[in-house]
């Protein structure tokens, strides 16, 4: 048996945390058909390789890629590119790559803002404020490192993506499904979904899965799980004040939080067809807040300390938002804008 | 895109072509928008008119048209015209699009080089729009012949009437004990000086008998569900304590009553009533009612002496609130008006000095049923003044108070002079801002008034106090006024003041409104459909507005208000079916996941929730397609037809001119 003959497999990271990785590895043995089946040629965090093996490789050689991290500086786009290039299928694999999940956050704070963060507050010690640079002349020539981009982007946001695949990270047993059922389109058994879809989750949304019983919904306040004891263990958690995402986040997961007695944070990104994750929450929420008087309104939704963490945890870069200057920081507008305006200019 | 889409500028005269240059529109529309589907652009002096609608049919039928974007004027006006036109050429009306380039354009834009610049945006949104248009049949739906009106003044009387005189079923809700309203309290009207009650009893009288109305007095309204030809009306009919089957309105309860009670609400607070009483002697209907918490059974236990005397049985504590639901197919809202509260102007003493009175006061003051008979005398109870002073406009015409003329204190004031003129000989001073009488026969009644010698002071009163400078001053009211027409401060020294206070929404209108489903102005008056064309309708479907709900006005303007909206109830009740906008929400079951988050936002409780299924489900005959569930539905389950997600957006991105050309180019990254 010649190696040349089983279809390539690759997966990269970009800004992500690694939690993707593991959960690939978590099919446990599973992981033995992906090599069965495959010739990994290129996943940095498992086996060696370089860029330039990559560069060397025929235009859509690579059968399957999973891809995973949101594109945060220029080594990420490239090898975002690159790896378009190289994959019949290119899969924007796991929360981030998808809809940018915890990094997209930072598109509430400017580049400037975030370097001042990394560089310069108190638990970093750094006398002579130094700052990265993305290109520094040396006698010996110049070095470069990644060039740093103001806003987090989704891989569909720098590349044409086949499929997607959600999850912060993906369910593992919907990885091993996914494998599967490639490798039976490979024996000539199954049929590829169409191009864009949504793979590796269910149609519906996690309420779909959860099993804790609903009434109809008026909330008069939303409390932080750990102020409410006991949590009932039967009732939608929403129903008890508990802002759980469930309602908008797409089924697949087997409602595994809101079954453990945790709210759904949203990682399974919208349901089909919905544009933005965050807006159809926020609608969803004040549509059932039982008040009348403004006052008593404003009290309700105090109760939500952090709505961007709540509402946009997961979706931020990949929402019609894709990046804000939150009120709080209206001295950095300025600033923020005209840097996002020259990144546009890429 | 496969779509062969027209495109239609209106010059609307010059109220659109005067900013917004349409030639240069319509042309650029023809060429950047032809890549999108354009494949005619016209302009026209009137696009509504029959030239301009043959215009528009010509070209479905001779260029094979599917979808049409009208810019023109507000879908209001005119959007049934021109679906009607298309329908007429043999295309689905829903196919058709208005797009406002004179209210959201024209009208609100004095740049005309940028209101040039968005009213290609605006139509760029529309095309865009139309392409994802669907072939609609308008929904038909029997209409309930029975009507519900609100209120029993003279408005809602009159329409009752009406509506009931032309045979068909009434059911009339008032919160106090008796109709009549405002009206029933005064005792002369302007400018005739018919005496009220003899004019307005008989119509009472026609109510209570009136074999085709259900008179529900001392009850309100709770909830109003269901949509234009089939409400379902939740009313509350108040416990009255009375058997009204066994009450003959003797009157023997309310004569051996012992406790006496201010009437603050029919005799403005001038006179006393007891504990169970008709506010007055014709109320209609003729039973009392029990003013429980000023009962002294109520409130000790004891007494019982109306239950003693009641010679047929009648009275029973024990009743409760009944709350009952009727089907109607149109709701007429007649609530009437408050009284400016004088006191919020205390410069003028009302409250502080016994012999200011508000004008209501006056009217029950000077009436023959009224507790001092009909005798115009001070607070003392004997005194008959010798000088009235009137002040006109109070609260009224006054940016610290309203804005608003109310519309009839003119009248009114004068109306006082001529009584108080008439009855005491007393010296009379009108002060007034200016003197508004337009209606049939007000002038002559202000030039009656002129000869009668009344005192007119034009100018706005500043203070009335009690503060003597001068001998002849001492025990009076001085009116502080700048006389403006001789350019000099006067204080003139007066026995008594009438304050002219002004008309004010009821302190509810915006509660109310809300369950009825209509908007209230600025001021807090309910907004017509169009203020010149159609102002009994409102925005609400089969809701009408009559007499002062819609703003202040007197008795003649009420009464055909109360008629013109019979009126139109009876034309929709006569056309027996009415034909709904097929804008329905449905559920998508597959992408349901029961949340249930849908299920109370309903206001026509058109969701069910199937249990056994865990799925949400949108009956269309109750549904009138308002969107509340779609926007709420957090997995997108939900959808609305003309108005999916791809018709939105599609037109956002038109808006934004990201579809010119045909290429949708790179939405905006971060």
């Amino acid at each position: 048996m010649t190696t040349s003959v089983k279809p390539k497999f690759a997966m990269y990271w970009a800004a992500s945390c690694g939690g993707c990785e593991i959960a690939v590895l978590n099919i446990h043995e599973k992981i033995l058909d992906v090599d069965a089946n495959f010739e990994v040629v290129f996943w940095p965090v498992a086996m060696d390789a370089k860029y330039k093996d990559v560069e060397a490789m025929e235009d859509g050689s690579i059968l399957l890629t999973l891809f995973n991290g949101g594109i945060r500086n220029d080594e990420n786009e490239h090898i975002a590119k690159l790896l378009r290039q190289k994959s019949k299928i290119l899969v924007a694999f796991g929360s981030c790559a998808c809809e940018g999940c915890i990094p997209g956050l930072a598109n509430f704070s400017s580049r400037q803002e975030i370097f001042d963060t990394y560089y310069e507050t108190i638990s970093t010690d750094n006398p002579e404020h130094l700052r990265p640079q993305s290109h520094y002349k040396m006698p010996e020539g110049e070095v470069n490192i990644p060039e740093f981009y103001p806003v987090l982007k989704t891989l569909d946001q720098v590349v044409d993506v086949d499929y997607y695949m959600p999850g912060c990270p993906p369910e593992s047993h919907q990885i091993a499904a996914v494998i599967d059922l490639v490798i039976q389109v490979l024996q000539g058994k199954a049929e590829l979904p169409p191009k864009g879809a949504v793979i590796g989750v269910g149609n519906s949304t996690v309420c779909d899965e959860c099993t804790r019983k609903r009434n109809v919904r008026s909330i008069t306040a939303f409390r932080r799980i750990q102020d409410l004891a006991p949590v009932d263990p039967e009732i939608c958690l929403l129903e008890q004040g508990i802002p759980c995402n469930g309602s908008a986040t797409r089924s697949g997961c087997n409602a595994r939080c809101p079954s453990a007695g945790a709210q759904c944070i949203g990682c399974y990104g919208p349901a089909e067809g919905v544009l933005d994750y965050g807006a159809r929450l926020i609608s969803a929420f004040a549509s059932v807040i039982d008040a009348k008087e403004p006052e008593e309104i404003e009290r309700i939704l105090d109760g939500i300390p952090d709505p961007a963490g709540q509402f946009y945890r997961f979706s931020l870069a990949g929402s019609l938002l894709k990046a804000g200057v939150p009120a709080w920081k209206k001295n950095g507008q300025a600033k923020h804008a005209a840097e996002r305006q020259r990144g546009q200019g890429k | 895109m496969t779509e062969r889409i027209g495109v239609y500028v209106c010059h609307c005269g010059t109220n659109i072509a005067g900013v917004v240059d349409v030639v240069e529109v319509s042309k650029w529309a023809g060429e950047k928008l032809a890549a999108n589907g354009v494949v005619i652009s016209r302009d026209y002096k009137f696009m509504c008119s029959s030239l301009g609608q043959e215009l528009i049919q010509k070209d479905i039928q001779e260029l094979g048209l599917t979808r049409v974007v009208v810019a023109a004027c507000s879908p209001h006006l005119h959007e049934a015209t021109f679906r009607n036109a298309c329908k007429q050429a043999g295309l689905n009306p829903y196919l058709c699009e208005l797009v406002s380039i004179r209210e959201q354009d024209s009208w609100v834009h004095t740049d005309k080089v940028a209101a040039t610049e968005k009213a290609k945006a605006i139509i760029a949104g529309g095309v865009a729009r139309v392409a994802h248009h669907e072939a609609l049949e308008p929904l038909r739906v029997p209409i309930h012949p029975d009507t519900l009106v609100v209120g029993g003044g003279i408005a809602g009387i009159q329409a009752a009437l009406e509506v009931a005189d032309a045979g068909f079923h009434v059911y009339l809700v008032e919160r106090e004990p008796s109709i009549g309203g405002h009206m029933a309290q005064f005792d002369k009207t302007f400018p005739t000086l018919d005496c009220s009650a003899c004019i307005l009893t008989p119509k009472m009288v026609q109510v209570g008998s009136h074999p085709n109305i259900t008179l529900l007095t001392w009850s309100e309204v709770t909830k109003v569900d269901g949509y234009v030809g089939n409400f379902v009306v939740t009313i509350n009919k108040k416990a009255r304590y009375i058997k009204t089957e066994d009450c003959t309105g003797c009157g023997i309860c309310w004569e051996k009553c012992p406790w006496k009670v201010v009437d603050e609400v029919f005799e403005a607070g001038l006179g006393n009533r007891k504990a169970v009483y008709t506010p007055f002697p014709q109320a209609v209907p003729k039973y009392p009612v029990i003013d429980a918490p000023n009962c002294a059974y109520f409130l000790k236990g004891t007494c019982k002496a109306c239950e003693k005397f009641c010679p047929t049985g009648a009275i029973d504590f024990n009743q409760k609130d009944e709350t009952i639901s009727v089907p109607v197919g149109n709701i007429i809202l007649a609530t009437g008006y408050d009284l400016f509260d004088a006191k919020r102007i205390p410069q003028y003493g009302y409250g502080r000095f016994d012999n200011v009175y508000t004008n209501l006061e006056f009217e029950r003051l000077c009436n023959a049923a009224g507790p001092t008979s009909g005798n115009i005398v001070l607070r003392d109870g004997k005194t008959v003044p010798k000088t009235v002073g009137i002040v006109h406009c109070v609260g009224s015409r006054d940016e610290n108070y309203n804005i608003y003329c109310s519309s009839i204190c003119c009248m009114q004031s004068l109306k006082f002079a001529h009584l108080v003129h008439e009855r005491t000989g007393a010296e009379v001073y009108n002060f007034y801002i200016d003197m508004r009488t337009p209606s049939k026969g007000y002038e002559e009644f202000y030039r009656r008034l002129l000869d009668e010698g009344t005192h007119f002071v034009r100018g706005k009163v500043a203070e009335i106090s009690d503060f003597a400078r001068l001998p002849e001053e001492e025990g009076k009211l001085i009116v502080q006024v700048e006389d403006t027409l001789i350019g000099k401060q006067r204080r003139i020294p007066v026995d008594m003041v009438i304050l002219s206070a002004g008309m004010q929404p009821r302190h509810d209108a915006k509660e109310v409104g809300k369950l009825f489903g209509i908007a209230c102005s600025a001021d807090g008056w309910y907004i017509e459909r169009h203020p010149k064309l159609d102002p009994v309708a409102t925005m609400t479907e089969g809701v009408f507005i009559a007499g002062c709900v819609q703003g202040p006005k007197d008795i003649p303007a009420s009464v055909a208000q109360g008629a013109g909206a019979a009126a139109r109830v009876l034309g929709k009740i006569q056309q027996k079916e009415i034909s709904l906008e097929p804008v329905r929400a449905s559920v998508d079951e597959q992408k349901c996941s029961g949340c249930r988050i849908c299920n109370d936002l309903c206001p026509f409780g058109a969701i069910l929730f199937h249990e056994d299924r865990m799925v949400s489900e949108v009956n269309p005959a109750l549904c009138q397609g308002c969107g509340t569930c779609v926007a709420a539905c957090p997995a997108g389950a939900m959808s609305g037809t003309v108005f999916s997600n791809e018709q939105i957006l599609s037109q956002i991105e038109g808006l934004l001119l990201l579809t010119v050309n045909g290429k949708k180019a790179e939405a905006v990254t971060a």
